[in-house]
């Protein structure tokens, strides 16, 4: 049994050694990718935001490249809201971007497999596999999806956009990966408002979890269940 | 008369082509900085497949900085008359890919040239 298990051992240290150069009988360890361990969510509190201000929508374009125009042929990845009941007059502005849902209806009806959720609950579109058929778009209650319309030119290297493709808010994807936060995040921190909070979801001890036990946070169109990502205090 | 006309004709044709020796070879230029990632013989083979796997590990798994990346490749082949790797015929991947007659979509959505400092 020891013999076995030993020679079991060195066969599989072998398998990674290269047959010939560039050639593997089983692929090397390769860079470790992302981990359901990790849910990552962000908390808005909307008695921060301020009416008016809309330093994380120009953070996002800045970002991600895209050029700020409002129209209905232009991407939008985030969105100032301003909100009034009738009832008291109360006012309310808040960011409104892709709720990174646990169960999202743009991927239930990707006809191709390119909307989808990463390990870690971003959800994505995979600009590769994507066809442009705009169902995911329709699909979205948060109205957060874009399509690009005409030819684009000189996108940032970290953000790969182009014609014909469905795209929105990627949680900074680019910077998550590298240990960052999104680029809303740290625009709103350095307005000094702190209205957005970046965190794991899955950690209890996180700064995010531990606000949302505390203060409590809210889902948008919490009927549907679909388990948002994107969480709001005080609507 | 239309023997010599055709005649005529035929020359016209073979000189241009006898000069250049049938196709235009592609403009090969030097990389900016330090070795490939692999051989020339296997990069000009293989870096589709390369390009094409790694592009859904890093999309889907989120790994970043892994050793085949197009914006590296960018990086080293920008060409240093128009920083870029696909804006002019004489430019990297678009002199050769228009040798082999390989429509290059990549720079659609992919930025050609490097991240201004």
């Amino acid at each position: 049994m020891n013999n076995r298990r030993a020679f079991l051992g060195k066969a599989a240290a072998l398998g990674g050694i290269a047959v010939a150069p560039g050639l593997f009988l089983f692929e090397p360890a390769r860079a470790k990718g992302v981990t359901s361990k990790v849910r990552w969510g962000m908390l808005v509190d909307t008695t921060r935001c301020a009416e008016g201000c809309d330093a994380c929508v120009a953070a996002c374009n800045k970002e991600n490249g895209l050029s700020g125009r409002t129209g209905p042929d232009d991407s939008q990845w985030i969105r100032k809201v301003e909100l009034k009941e009738k009832a008291t007059g109360r006012t309310l502005s808040l960011p409104v971007m892709c709720q990174h849902c646990a169960e999202p209806p743009c991927v239930d009806v990707c006809p191709t497999g390119a909307s989808f959720k990463r390990a870690d609950g971003i959800v994505l579109v995979d600009r590769h596999i994507c066809i442009g058929c705009r169902y995911c778009m329709m699909a979205c209650p948060y109205k957060a999806r874009s399509f690009v319309h005409r030819p684009l030119h000189d996108q940032k290297p970290d953000v790969p956009r182009g014609q014909g493709c469905v795209e929105s808010c990627t949680l900074c994807v680019q910077r998550v990966d590298r240990g960052g936060e999104p680029a809303c995040v740290e625009a709103c921190r350095a307005e000094g408002r702190n209205a957005l909070l970046f965190g794991d979801l899955n950690d209890p001890a996180s700064a995010i979890s531990r606000r949302m036990r505390e203060a409590g946070a809210k889902q948008i169109r919490a009927d549907l269940q679909l388990n948002t990502g994107v969480r709001y205090q005080g609507i | 008369m239309r023997l010599l006309g055709a005649l005529a004709l035929l020359a016209a044709l073979a000189l241009p082509a006898g000069a250049t020796a049938g196709v235009e070879k592609p403009v090969i230029v030097k990389a900016q900085s330090g070795p490939c990632i692999a051989p020339p013989e296997v990069m000009r083979r293989e870096h589709p497949d390369m390009l094409k796997h790694q592009r859904t590990i890093t999309v889907h798994e989120g790994v970043r900085n892994a050793k085949v990346d197009l914006e590296k490749c960018v990086a080293c082949h920008a060409s240093k008359t128009t920083g870029s790797v696909a804006a002019s015929k004489q430019d990297f991947c678009e002199s050769c890919h228009a040798y082999a007659g390989v429509k290059l979509d990549c720079f659609e959505c992919h930025a050609s040239r490097p991240e201004k400092e």
